[in-house]
């Protein structure tokens, strides 16, 4: 099964290359890894797609935990949420195959960034499900190159769980806490 | 006033209580080692090589609770760490490495004696750093001894650029750390406490399995006082032994692929394992499929990581054994009356199945030395060891009885960790008695300590049980791979041991024979400074009781 998993870390030097080490030691796979920072310039936000049955990412969770670098992890498909990643796809565009996927552009709510004489570019943005019936239409036509950004996602704001911004800042605040003397 | 980097690391490492660093100079490390010349505090230890720096680093550590500190220069001075750093990783010990590095503007440029260090060490550590910053330098001390001491122990490396310790600053030491990221368990979850109490209050076939986190915790009474109260047998892990006495007639001694048969049996057989401060290690667990099947499984672990990683936990406790224990040992119940019929199986076990070794054979046994070592040293010395048949031999013969006094590497089996184990416990603990029981092959790989024991007068007494082979190697040659000894045979290229330890100017013994064993021992002990023990021992022996990999706990070998 995939995870996608929302980890908070420190906005620190190395802390990729922690977490992307912990996954390669431990055998797991990442499907895909975006990164970014957070609207508190200290905390970068890692989402993280990864297969694996339940107790690995059990382990997974745990692993991340232990890191002193991470500050949260959540497994967001758990969880109510809003999933999205761009696309670039380059495709052969003679002038005879341009209506076609013109009319495929429109039906995906995507975006024709780029026309050259014989090809396209097209910027693409959805779930995953969206991205996928995308890229298996404009095949036919001959793909030459695609980019991914990988997935992002946040839980969505609902009634029962307060919204995602304010619950990841809670959470952040609240591990603060675990201050020492000694 | 402002000092220097390198005067701030060695301030910050005197405001936390060391004593000792273990370590070794060289470039990167210089301005450093120019400001430990000048601390009254700090007493150097110069080691001939750094592995044997990380591994008494350790040894201190796990003899007292205290991070033991190693100072080494970059490169291959830190590479040669690494060893120490994974031992001491895989076994949970507190440890501070700081490791000099090449001047942060030419990190990245292959600079002479420069490695990727945090690179290299952070899949064996707890956690890294590099100082980029002098104004960090306080703070990364102050957060790397907390973050090794704390939760579950382990290694800390500090790689600490040459020029950041040349910069200046004002010096600030930080009485608190503020780790967001951080949070060390403590006190275990209260209705998960009251489930595992209520499971064992109506368990037919208990038994505890005891591991080295109750050590860390320091959870002795706790421990004692949990199967005093309930009746409940106990086995430890080798790095539990000493957690509970061993001549106590509830102590099984220990479990697991040399453990004892009835240990083994009763963990095999229980109805509910109660494992405390132990991850389910697979030289403890035989084959995992097979592992106690009709038990339920409550698990005490300050390391929520180590819960349900190997075998499925029913109950599960993250926090400090000792607190846990605490809270535990009120809710719990005699139960000796209800496990009559389970205590008398126990029994039935132990007597039928002791430890037992060849008394008719003229052969020096390492067992009987071992044994001896023991009753000589009332079962309260410090006792390190290296790797392979001898420390097994150790686990099953010296005794324990008290915790801290079984320093070996357990989780990552480092041959050659015993003797500067041993010199670093000795420094942690003057006074006790120290005793390395190490094997001709183990105790060649950090032979060259012998020299740091000589020129400081560690008076650690190293046993050799010199039986001329890798032995661990040798008998699974024997058993499974149709006695094909490859590699196996140190016999032919073995050094005059005792010229060699007249050569480091240590005091030697030789031991060739049964009616030496005692006086010997007695020789060595009574000596002031260090001494190294050659014992010739028999060459064939094998350790039983031996579950073989891969299958389950009672499925034993055992001498006919």
């Amino acid at each position: 099964m995939r995870h996608t998993i929302s980890v908070l870390v420190e906005n620190h030097f190395g802390v990729l290359a922690r977490v992307a080490g912990l996954f390669s030691a431990r055998g797991f796979n990442i499907d895909s890894l975006a990164v970014g920072e957070t609207q508190d310039p200290s905390v970068s936000r890692m989402t993280i797609v990864a297969r694996g049955d339940d107790r690995i990412l059990d382990q997974i969770t745990k692993q991340l935990n232990k890191l002193v670098d991470v500050i949260k992890v959540q497994n967001l498909s758990e969880t109510d949420m809003i999933d999205r990643e761009l696309v670039l796809v380059k495709t052969d565009a003679s002038a005879d195959k341009r209506g076609n996927i013109m009319q495929i552009v429109n039906t995906f709510r995507a975006k024709i960034v780029d026309v050259s004489q014989s090809c396209m570019t097209i910027e693409v943005t959805g779930g995953e499900s969206k991205v996928e019936a995308m890229l298996t239409l404009l095949s036919p036509f001959g793909v030459r190159e695609v980019v991914r950004t990988g997935v992002i996602a946040m839980a969505r704001a609902s009634e029962l769980t307060p919204p995602a911004r304010s619950k990841a800042k809670k959470s952040v605040k609240k591990k603060a806490k675990s201050k020492a003397t000694v | 006033m402002k000092l220097t980097g390198a005067q701030i690391m060695i301030k910050s490492l005197e405001a936390e209580g060391v004593d000792y660093v273990f370590g070794l100079p060289g470039g990167a490390i210089l301005p450093t080692f120019d400001a430990l010349y000048d601390s009254k505090k700090l007493k150097f230890i110069l080691v001939r090589h750094e592995q044997g720096a990380s591994h008494m680093a350790d040894g201190y550590g796990r003899a007292t609770g205290r991070p033991g500190v190693c100072l080494v220069t970059s490169g291959p001075a830190a590479t040669n760490t690494v060893t120490g750093l994974a031992t001491a990783y895989m076994d949970s010990a507190p440890m501070v490495c700081i490791t000099g590095q090449v001047a942060t503007g030419v990190i990245g440029s292959d600079a002479f004696q420069e490695a990727d260090v945090c690179g290299i060490t952070r899949p064996v550590t707890k956690h890294n750093y590099l100082i980029k910053d002098v104004r960090d330098v306080a703070r990364t001390v102050k957060e790397a001894f907390y973050i090794a001491k704390t939760g579950r122990p382990g290694p800390v490396l500090i790689d600490f650029p040459v020029d950041v310790s040349r910069a200046t600053t004002e010096f600030d030491y930080p009485d608190s750390v503020d780790i967001r990221g951080y949070e060390v368990p403590s006190k275990g979850n209260p209705v998960n406490i009251q489930r595992a109490a209520d499971l064992i209050n109506k368990s037919k076939r208990p038994c505890l399995y005891v591991g080295g986190g109750a050590v860390v915790s320091g959870a002795q009474k706790e421990v004692v006082e949990l199967v005093e109260k309930t009746g409940i047998p106990i086995t430890t892990t080798v790095l539990g032994l000493g957690i509970f006495p061993e001549n106590h007639p509830s102590s099984l001694r220990m479990l697991g692929m040399h453990g004892t048969v009835y240990a083994n049996y009763t963990v095999q057989r229980s109805d509910l394992l109660i494992a405390i401060g132990a991850r389910f290690d697979d030289r403890v667990t035989g084959n995992i499929q097979k592992f106690c099947p009709q038990a339920k499984i409550i698990h005490v672990d300050i390391d929520p990581a180590s819960i349900s990683k190997t075998v499925h936990v029913d109950v599960d406790i993250v926090g400090d054994v000792k607190p846990v224990l605490k809270q535990l040992n009120k809710l719990v119940t005699n139960r000796r009356g209800k496990i009559r019929d389970w205590l008398k199986q126990v029994q039935e076990w132990k007597d039928k199945h002791p430890l037992k070794y060849r008394k008719e054979t003229q052969e020096l046994q390492q067992e009987h030395i071992i044994r001896k070592i023991g009753e000589i040293t009332k079962h309260n010395a410090v006792v390190a060891t290296g790797v392979g048949q001898h420390q097994m031999w150790t686990a099953q013969w010296y005794q324990f009885a008290a915790p801290r006094s079984m320093i070996t590497s357990g989780g990552l089996g480092t041959m050659g960790y015993g003797f500067p184990a041993a010199i670093g416990a000795q420094l942690g603990r003057p006074g006790e008695t120290v005793v390395c029981i190490d094997g001709d092959g183990s105790t060649q790989m950090t032979m060259c300590e012998l020299a740091t024991a000589a020129y400081y007068k560690i008076p650690v007494k190293l046993f050799i049980m010199d039986n001329e082979h890798h032995g661990m190697v040798r008998q699974w040659q024997e058993l499974f791979y149709r006695e094909r000894y490859s590699g196996s045979q140190t016999g032919p290229s073995n050094p005059n041991f005792i010229k060699l330890a007249d050569g480091y100017g240590v005091q030697a013994f030789s031991m060739t024979q049964k009616e030496d064993v005692e006086k010997v021992i007695k020789q060595a002990l009574a000596h002031k400074g260090p001494v190294l023990v050659h014992c010739r021992v028999e060459k064939k022996g094998n350790v039983y009781p031996m579950v073989p990999a891969g299958h389950a706990l009672d499925q034993v070998m055992d001498m006919a």
